[in-house]
């Protein structure tokens, strides 16, 4: 009895240190596998690209589709009237150009002749139509795209022209239209989607992978892929994706951390950069002791936010100050981030000030799914002990957060990422009073005028001026602790080159080739 | 007794003694606060002035792994105590009055263990909220099942000595009989049952806490340690390994401890 366990304690020893010896050598393994790559590839004649993708897709169907990266992915089949530069501009995809009428009510998209759906269809205004329309929610139902329930009516004078009406002014509307065209009588796409994309779908294996092929009729022909085939690999768990990129098995991996990265060593190119994204220690300003502006800023004061990024994102993030991330350059205010710079002694006063000389417990409900935002909660909560505030952490699953949080704002405070958007109207309408999402629940009559404002504006620079303003407010008012932009990182084979980064999570496979 | 037997059971009260004086020390005394995060020194491997190294907030992991201690044991000692409370009530029913008592009561055992203990913890502690007393209530309830049984068995067995008998022709109520005449002899399976229930406990706790279910943080727990080295287990294996080793110390510890105490009942029998 007690030989067979110390047996068994040997093997469990003997298993751990064969393990470990494993690792090393895998590392090894990894670099050479890597070094042979370029000759396998000459081997098989065409190039294929394997990606790995953490999660699963939802619906092929864009417009049924709300996954994030079921959309990047997907984004390389469909093309829109609209796309974005790495900078976060719209230019001209489908539609090479497009004019605003004075009154701002009037958009006139003319579209590229010659554009081709992936089964050889022409695209022409008729299909514009019918997917606005969908969109729109003009067949009934709800509108898929909200911008577009501001639609009156849609006009297609010729094949390559396209008018829309709108009901009034909106600046949020242009943005939008970065939404998927897709034939206007084709009912398939959940199953086989056809759009006008650089890629072609090809196949889908449920849980396993997608694969896109080349689209070489692509109406954009500086734009025509160089890779011929790409497999999108569903791995959700991120540290056997980075084990599968050493060993040569993937060859681009969006999203690694800084151990895949030193785990990956000298073997990748690398692309990183801010992803718009603003993580922030939200607090309720409708809960005591939150509602009080002196207690907020105090909070504010003693939250060191380089000490998260330099643990949390082992250095890799960008310091934010207010509910906005610089990869919007146009209309990111600026020297915010500094505004509250660590200072105890202050945070400590101002706290006595509002009456909480002895500090107070401040509950943080942390979803428990983003080891991430659970280390964040631990360095606050550190930081905080040292003026006195004495914070628990609660964790909860995020559907649960969804739920209590989000929806029904049950809570103190809560740590959170908000993901980016391309229109600043998306980003700052989270603060505005009477929208339903605002779970924070600031409240400034000076604020929702400013965002209204920069809806009904025409003009580029004083939509911007407004946006900029109403970050001001955010901070000056000390809504929530803004805390960074986290970077993100994309690791590709050391064959492969040319991602961009874009300030809305976005994968644009027709930059990827082959370096030299 | 023979002296090569005793040896596993002398490794594990050498292993118990260790993590226990661990334990008591940390209420006293820690070489950082198990909290205390230091940005400057992160993941660094052990040191002397480190010598587990630090976490990868700069935390030291010995002070952490000795407040952790407290943790593991406050939760094997009350989940142990909860499961043998209702074990033992169940149980001894069972085992003593037999009949359809018996069989209601260990049906709905029989129900129970048709749920894998952790299943069943992290079912609860779904629906409750995670925390430290949810945990050794989960843990506990988890533990029930099998000290029903023990427990019931030994009371069939001694229920038909004839020393019960007696007592029962000198009229003896059932309290009685269950507590002065049979539990003081069922009182050895018992304990080797909760000293080895003990590690399962540590286990459990390290395997919730793991999840993320079990201990909060920033209060440190074996098995959210272990959660957390999980990321850098190629960037600074010691932080997992130390954490992986001192679980399996104690579990060890304990295992041996039972081992030992239900031989030295075999040889007195």
């Amino acid at each position: 009895m007690k030989k067979k366990l110390f047996i068994a304690f040997l093997l469990v020893f003997v298993i751990a240190f064969v393990l470990v010896g494993c690792s090393n050598s895998q590392n090894e393994e990894g670099k050479d596998a890597n070094a042979a790559k370029p000759e396998t590839k000459e081997a098989t004649g065409s190039s294929v690209v394997r990606i790995a993708m953490s999660t699963e897709i939802d619906n092929l169907d864009p417009y049924k589709s709300a996954a994030t990266d079921t959309g990047s992915m997907m984004d390389n089949v469909f093309d829109g009237l609209l796309d974005t530069n790495p900078k976060g501009e719209l230019v001209g995809a489908i539609a090479k150009s497009y004019d605003i009428s004075e009154d701002g009510l009037t958009y006139t998209f003319t579209l590229n002749e010659g554009v081709q759906f992936h089964d050889g269809s022409e695209l022409t205004s008729e299909d514009v139509v019918a997917s606005y329309e969908t969109l729109a929610g003009m067949n009934g139902g709800e509108p898929i795209v909200a911008e577009f329930a501001v639609i009156d009516s849609i006009e297609a004078p010729s094949d390559y022209e396209v008018i829309f009406h709108l009901k009034e002014k909106n600046s949020a509307f242009l943005a939008a239209n970065i939404v998927a065209i897709v034939p206007s009588d084709y009912e398939e796409q959940s199953s086989k989607p056809i759009g006008a994309g650089p890629f072609k779908f090809e196949a889908y294996k449920v849980g396993q992978e997608l694969r896109l092929v080349k689209n070489e009729n692509y109406y954009n022909h500086e734009k025509i892929p160089q890779i011929d085939e790409v497999q999108f690999k569903i791995m959700p768990d991120q540290e056997s994706s980075v084990l599968a990129m050493q060993a040569g098995e993937i060859d681009v991996l969006p999203g690694v951390t800084q151990q895949g990265l030193t785990q990956l060593g000298d073997s990748i190119n690398t692309v990183s950069g801010p992803q718009n994204m603003v993580q922030l220690l939200a607090l309720n300003n409708d809960v005591e002791p939150y509602s009080d502006l002196k207690v907020r800023q105090a909070i504010n004061l003693a939250i060191d936010k380089d000490t998260i990024i330099d643990t949390v994102s082992e250095g890799n993030g960008t310091k934010l100050g207010s509910n906005f991330s610089p990869a919007m350059e146009f209309y990111y205010e600026p020297g915010l981030e500094d505004y509250y710079a660590t200072n105890i002694e202050k945070a400590k006063s101002l706290l006595a000030e509002a009456g909480y000389n002895d500090g107070f417990q401040m509950e943080l409900t942390v979803p428990s799914d983003y080891q991430f935002h659970v280390d964040t909660a631990q360095v606050i909560a550190e930081q905080l002990s040292q003026v006195g505030i004495d914070v628990e952490i609660k964790m909860i699953e995020f559907s649960t957060w969804l739920e209590d949080v989000y929806q029904n704002e049950q809570y103190d405070t809560t740590i959170i990422g908000f993901t980016g958007k391309l229109d600043p109207y998306k980003i700052l309408r989270r603060y505005v009073n009477d929208y339903e999402r605002n779970f924070v629940n600031y409240d400034n009559e000076a604020y929702d005028e400013l965002i209204d404002q920069a809806l009904r504006a025409t003009d580029e620079k004083d939509i911007a001026a407004h946006y900029k303003e109403a970050q001001r407010l955010l901070t000056e008012d000390a809504v929530s602790v803004f805390i960074s932009d986290p970077d993100r990182t994309i690791a590709m084979s050391n064959h492969l080159e040319g991602l961009n980064m874009y300030p809305i999570q976005k994968f644009n496979l027709e930059d990827l080739h082959y370096t030299e | 007794m023979k002296k090569s037997q005793s040896i596993p059971w002398r490794i594990g009260i050498v292993l118990v003694i260790c993590l226990m004086t661990m334990m008591i020390i940390s209420f006293f005394y820690t070489p950082f606060g198990p909290n205390e995060m230091n940005t400057g020194s992160r993941l660094e491997a052990p040191s002397f002035s480190h010598p587990f190294g630090t976490d990868n907030f700069g935390r030291d992991i010995l002070s952490r792994v000795m407040q952790g201690a407290q943790t593991a044991f406050l939760i094997g000692t009350s989940s142990v105590f909860i499961g043998l409370m209702f074990g033992f009530i169940l149980g001894a029913s069972a085992g003593y009055f037999g009949g359809w008592v018996d069989e209601i009561i260990m049906r709905f055992i029989d129900a129970m263990l048709a749920f894998p203990g952790i299943l069943l913890a992290i079912m609860l502690i779904s629906v409750f909220e995670p925390g430290l007393k949810n945990t050794i209530i989960a843990i506990g309830i988890m533990s029930v099942p099998g000290f029903t049984r023990i427990i019931r068995s030994s009371f069939i067995q001694y229920k038909t000595y004839d020393f019960v008998k007696a007592s029962v022709a000198k009229g003896a109520g059932a309290l009685r009989i269950i507590y002065h005449h049979i539990l003081p002899n069922a009182f050895s399976p018992i304990l080797v049952a909760a000293t080895l229930s003990f590690s399962g406990a540590i286990l459990g706790e390290s395997g919730l806490s793991y999840l993320g279910l079990g201990v909060q943080p920033p209060d440190p727990s074996w098995g959210r340690m272990l959660k957390e080295a999980q990321p850098f287990i190629v960037t600074a294996p010691w932080y997992v390994i130390i954490v992986g080793v001192i679980i399996t110390m104690m579990v060890l510890g304990f295992n041996l401890l039972g081992d030992g105490i239900r031989d030295k009942q075999d040889t007195k029998a």
